[in-house]
């Protein structure tokens, strides 16, 4: 439910100008869509700066707007943790030391690198847990932008569902991966000039960061947390029952810093698949660190929105109200209720074709990941090697349209759920959280065996499934016994990753010495940091263009950041 | 093709839209008060005029550098 406001000829003119681009991009790059690399892998011709705001935007659907501005009232400035420590290391971590081996090795996806440094079946297992994750990441950024068109522009659930889809199928299917990354680069921009007077206007109304964080203040003492809880990052991390997320600074570090970010960012075929398209070694090396310039301010377009509105919430002159259907209050809609509070009509087409691109840059971005999956890695894996590559672009198309399709379904299963954000977390912390441990040994450690790393693998999933079944948090989780309670479903996918992590990384040390190595040296080179050549940048590129250099930067200014905000 | 042409066209085209919107309902006290009084629309058109335009600016130069190399 969202307070009265209509919306005017130009909201629908802004809105369909819009989509006229984003198809037309599409189309205009049907041209080049000759063979299966230029369909599923781009090209490999696209320069950095694209790549790397794509990395970052691909990341930009339902997820991160919904649950950053949820997570930005219920814990305040403490979800810019997601950023700082659970973005920007690992990021600098992928482009410094794992890019080479992704776009130097004759790898076409992650789950391909698992079975050129291991075996078959790792890459088999790796390739359907992600098929399955893709899908559903994919229905939940749908299912949020058919109920935006349901609630927004008041048209039938089902009949948005369609039309989502069928856009996204579209310019998805003429043009690749490519014309999902130019779309996502667009999108990026939509976004923040879409957000940011969102912002603005906002933080006026409330008094500026000032009366911000009087208000906010306020609002923590009045849920028994210290003043500056919900205005500070570390300061009341010493422990979990002193900050409104229920987490340690260990649980911090560890849980998201480590696992978490450096099994999201550096192994999941979503991302790392932008960077590979880059048009040169040095460039995919960049795309993470050009990405995480803007990554570090996003903060302010996705979790200020949400200190705001708890701000307002608790000054009752103020009339926002964020009532869900079921009378609770409903935190991820947010983002959608404040633009219908502050913008008028106008700019309102605006905010709105922002949160759309926003979603629809989701979807997008996963159903470019899983056709690309499904064709190399499961199709022409297990069910039909050996084709002309023109048979598998086809599959590559289709499996495009079978990708929407299936998502179509999983925004129905969301429908029914109204947890599924969380389920969808846990999906994550169950498969790459395991999955960083693997890749650590795989390429760091030359002896990983690939028997080792399938059990090891095996292994952590089956650990965070346990860990789950036996804790519980906020009712949820502990099917089999309630061994432990966490404050927060947070802290409780936190610790599932550190177990996961943790018994994979020590499962497959230990079977490494009972397991026979079946790669000889000259397989694994370019796979294995001992066995690779030292990545050089090529000649010619200026001294900002340098990874490390780059790194330094923004490792300065994210540190910087992290200071001020402490 | 060229990315920076398509986004700089948008950019451009609602910009102006939404410049020219704020310019047209100014005095529309009603529309605005939503946005404590503030011209959200005309501030937004001309910054994404602004933005599109220099998007548009970098493909431009690049095509009369390469006019120039050819002569």
């Amino acid at each position: 439910m969202v307070e009265n406001f209509t919306l005017g000829f130009i909201d629908y003119a802004i809105m369909a100008i819009y989509f006229i681009f984003v198809l037309g991009i599409g189309w205009a790059l049907k041209k080049y869509m000759k063979s299966s690399s230029q369909f599923l892998e781009g090209g490999k011709n696209i320069p950095a700066w694209i790549t790397g705001l794509a990395f970052i935007s691909a990341n930009l659907g339902a997820l991160e707007v919904f649950g950053m501005g949820a997570s930005g009232a219920k814990y305040g400035l403490m979800t810019a943790h997601f950023y700082l420590i659970g973005a920007i290391p690992a990021m600098i971590f992928l482009a410094l030391f794992m890019m080479p081996f992704y776009y130097g090795s004759k790898a076409r996806s992650v789950p391909e690198y698992l079975k050129l440094r291991f075996n078959e079946k790792t890459r088999g297992f790796n390739a359907f847990s992600f098929a399955i994750m893709t899908i559903f990441a994919s229905g939940i950024s749908m299912f949020a932008l058919a109920r935006l068109m349901e609630v927004m522009l008041h048209w039938n659930f089902n009949y948005s569902i369609i039309a989502s889809a069928v856009v996204v199928l579209i310019y998805t299917y003429l043009g690749g991966l490519k014309s999902a990354i130019y779309n996502e680069v667009l999108q990026f921009f939509l976004i923040v000039v879409g957000f940011l007077p969102l912002v603005i206007i906002g933080l006026k109304d409330v008094g500026g960061w000032n009366g911000l964080t009087t208000q906010l203040n306020e609002v923590a003492v009045s849920k028994g947390y210290a003043a500056g809880t919900w205005t500070s990052m570390w300061q009341y991390m010493g422990s979990a029952s002193s900050n409104p997320m229920g987490v340690d600074w260990i649980a911090m570090f560890m849980g998201l810093g480590f696992v978490l970010a450096f099994g999201y960012w550096c192994t999941n075929f979503l991302v790392v698949q932008r960077a590979m398209a880059a048009n040169s070694m040095s460039g995919a090396r960049r795309t993470p660190l050009i990405g995480a310039l803007p990554k570090m301010f996003l903060p302010i377009l996705v979790i200020v929105p949400g200190m705001i509105a708890m701000a307002l919430m608790s000054m009752p002159g103020k009339g926002l109200v964020l009532i869900g259907n079921n009378g609770q209050t409903d935190y991820n809609m947010i983002i959608p209720t404040m633009l219908v509070h502050y913008y008028p009509t106008g700019i309102l087409g605006l905010g709105i074709t922002a949160l759309m691109a926003s979603f629809m840059s989701g979807m997008a971005g996963n159903v470019t990941a899983f056709n690309t999956v499904f064709t190399y890695d499961i199709y022409q894996s297990y069910f039909n090697p050996g084709k002309s590559d023109e048979h598998y672009l086809k599959v590559g198309q289709f499996a495009t349209i079978f990708g929407v399709a299936i998502s179509i379904a999983a925004a129905y299963v969301a429908a029914n759920f109204n947890n599924i954000m969380d389920f969808l977390q846990l999906i994550f912390a169950f498969v790459n959280a395991p999955l960083f441990a693997t890749f650590m040994l795989g390429m760091f450690w030359k002896k990983t065996t690939g028997n080792a790393a399938f059990w090891g693998l095996l292994a952590g999933t089956s650990a965070s499934a346990v860990h789950y079944s036996v804790t519980i948090a906020e009712g949820k989780g502990g099917w089999l016994a309630h061994l432990a309670e966490y404050p927060s479903g947070m802290a409780q996918g936190f610790w599932t990753a550190i177990y996961a992590w943790s018994v994979c990384f020590i499962v497959t040390i230990v079977l490494t010495f009972f397991t026979r190595q079946l790669k000889t040296d000259s397989d694994l080179t370019g796979l294995v940091y001992s066995l690779t050549p030292k990545t050089r940048d090529e000649a010619g590129i200026v001294w900002y263009e340098k990874p490390v250099i780059m790194a330094v930067i923004i490792g300065a200014i994210s540190i910087v950041l992290t200071i001020i905000f402490w | 093709m060229d990315i920076r042409i398509p986004i700089g066209l948008l950019f451009v085209i609602l910009g102006f839209i939404l410049a020219a919107f704020g310019i047209w309902s100014a005095a529309d006290a009603v529309l605005y008060a939503r946005a404590l009084g503030r011209n959200v629309n005309l501030w937004t058109g001309l910054l994404m005029l602004a933005f599109g335009g220099i998007m548009l600016l970098f493909p431009l130069l690049a095509a009369r550098k390469k006019r120039s190399q050819n002569l």
